[in-house]
């Protein structure tokens, strides 16, 4: 990018308020309390738009914290027993966390297809023309439109005629549907950002392509692997309707468990609301190793 | 940058053609195959032609379900992309705080759809829900089991708290890329708060915001599992969009003729309006990006 930068002199007079509540790179010493004084400000939005995001999650916890009666009976923002009974009944029922076990197999299985297929087909892409080159990049962007309700029954009888049904490779590979195309938008993005030259060096210095891709292409994208991995992950983790069209029990997902709560006996509400807090555990785990990424994942890609 | 032309690197693309092949040209082959034929059972099949098209495309239900999905569609559009922006506005460029806003907020993207669904459902009923609870106690009849406009309220929400931060997180993403240069000659100019974003931050936001508003409009469009959950595709079928409506025709009602056709025209309809899309929002700017 272009830094047109204005000497440093001018900068210091123009060092107004406003540029310096936004952190702009001109702020220093002086006038640090002036900067604190402002920041609450700044920040009414973000916050009530957060607290608007937790409270939701917030009434879940207490939920899953409670005892049923309690749920039933009162309405308490916090609870007045505070109980783990309804997580214990999901930790010792292997019925419980074998969805857990399930849902993180195929999701794995998943990211890795994505991710692996995506990487050669993304350098192709951001390096080279070919026959048919632009088509193929729009038809595969319109799996990623493809809605799964169209998919979830052709999927079925495909996967139970190949003898895939109820497996975690034909969740894994029904994803691809949409993480593929995904994962190929994104690394393409992070690799025409890699200069060229850089290929060309490398073969001049006689490295075999398979050893110059592993070796210095792929550290070059790192961020790039870890962006299109978060959002294959993201994606497949969440998705519902095909995984659970395609499974029955071996390798039935946590989230379609989930609705097994409704018994007899009425609706387990404690248990559910368990179920439901230890799903959201693996994506807060991921989302904060890629905090810095996250973002900047589809703003690279090309479009 | 010049690009070689290398018919070669189809052996790079190969494996993705195939993979995607696979799990997206056969099953569609499969619908295809469906939308023409008629069956009456025992896997005989015989040639209906355009039958199931003209039928889908003149049956009411079909009409009822695209209009409140194109509702739906756009009254996501009109509430997650302003906010957003705003949100995103208003968010500091740097800080210590700013990567724990970041997190918190990506987490509804992360939570499985249907949890999602849970959490709305829980959240708004009125016995033992936070929201439902606290709106009967302020005296205001809120019930989306029972009143189609509270379901819609409920629906619009509950996408509103799920999707909105992912735009958050993409125009935070533009913004960031602005260098500090801009807003100082912007200031020397004395250009006003509204010139500023209509002159300098909009039009570097719009390459994200494309790809904000095409994932949005694809997304709420393809929506199935957090209404089901919610509110089943009613009362009545005042929230059954085209998903909903689809599934309970091809896997309730087994009707796999008119499912395909559905399908297909879904598919199209999804198409069109992002290529629309995509061309208004390119179309326009082209002049001032290059």
């Amino acid at each position: 990018m272009k830094d047109t930068r204005i000497p440093a002199g001018s900068a210091a007079k123009i060092d107004t308020q406003s540029t310096r509540a936004r952190g702009g790179v001109v702020e220093k010493a002086p006038t640090r309390a002036a900067v604190r004084k402002r920041i609450p400000k700044r920040w009414i939005v973000p916050t009530l738009y957060i607290i608007f995001l937790l409270l939701p999650i917030y009434w879940l916890f207490t939920m899953s914290v409670k005892t049923n009666q309690e749920i039933l009976s009162t309405f308490n923002l916090w609870p007045d027993q505070f109980t783990f009974d309804n997580y214990m009944v999901i930790f010792t029922d292997p019925s419980w966390y074998r969805g857990y076990i399930n849902s993180t197999i195929y999701v794995v299985m998943n990211t890795v297809i994505s991710v692996g297929v995506a990487l050669p087909a993304a350098y192709a892409f951001s390096r080279y023309t070919f026959l048919g080159d632009k088509h193929l990049f729009f038809w595969l962007l319109t799996n990623r439109m493809a809605p799964p309700a169209v998919f979830a029954l052709p999927f079925f009888q495909l996967y139970s005629s190949v003898g895939l049904f109820d497996t975690h490779l034909a969740v894994a590979l029904a994803h691809c549907l949409f993480n593929v195309p995904l994962a190929v938008w994104i690394l393409e993005g992070f690799m025409s950002g890699v200069p060229k030259e850089i290929d060309e060096t490398a073969y001049i210095d006689g490295y075999s392509f398979p050893r110059f891709f592993t070796k210095i292409f792929m550290p070059q994208i790192a961020s790039g692997i870890g962006v299109a991995a978060f959002f294959c992950f993201m994606f497949s983790w969440v998705e519902l309707l095909l995984a659970r069209t395609l499974t029955a029990t071996e390798a039935k997902p946590i989230s379609a468990i989930m609705t097994r709560t409704v018994s007899a006996s009425g609706m387990d509400w404690g248990v559910l609301a368990a179920a439901g807090m230890l799903t959201l555990i693996p994506g807060a785990i991921v989302i904060y190793f890629v905090r810095n990424y996250i973002a900047k994942g589809f703003a690279l890609g090309r479009v | 940058m010049e690009k070689k032309v290398n018919q070669k690197a189809w052996f790079f693309v190969l494996p993705v053609v195939l993979l995607v092949a696979f799990s997206a040209l056969i099953p569609l082959m499969t619908v295809v195959n469906y939308s023409v034929q008629d069956t009456f059972g025992n896997n005989a099949f015989f040639w209906a032609g355009t039958d199931w098209f003209t039928d889908i495309l003149r049956s009411e239900r079909f009409h009822s379900a695209l209009w409140r999905q194109f509702l739906f569609s756009g009254i996501i559009l009109a509430i997650e992309v302003p906010l957003g922006i705003a949100i995103a506005l208003a968010m500091p460029r740097r800080g210590l705080w700013v990567p724990v806003c970041l997190v918190l907020m990506a987490l509804p993207l992360l939570i499985p759809w249907n949890v999602v669904g849970t959490i709305w459902q829980v959240f708004a009923r009125v016995d033992i829900g936070l929201l439902g609870h606290t709106l009967a106690n302020l005296g205001i009849d809120f019930n989306y089991t029972q009143d189609p406009l509270d379901a819609w309220i409920t629906v619009v929400v509950m996408d509103v708290w799920h999707w909105t931060s992912l735009v958050v997180l993409l125009c935070y993403a533009g913004l960031q890329s602005i260098p500090d240069a801009y807003y100082q000659a912007a200031r020397i100019d004395g250009a006003s708060k509204w010139a500023i974003f209509r002159y300098i931050q909009l039009p570097k936001l719009h390459r994200v915001l494309l790809i904000a508003v095409l994932l949005r409009f694809m997304d709420s469009f393809m929506i199935y599992t957090e209404p089901f959950v919610v509110t089943g595709g009613g009362p009545g079928s005042a929230t059954t969009f085209l998903s909903i409506d689809l599934v309970k025709m091809a896997i309730g009602q087994f009707d796999l003729g008119r499912a395909a056709a559905f399908s297909i025209i879904y598919f199209l309809i999804i198409l069109l309006v992002s290529w629309a899309f995509y061309t208004v929002m390119t179309g326009k700017t082209k002049e001032s990006d290059r």
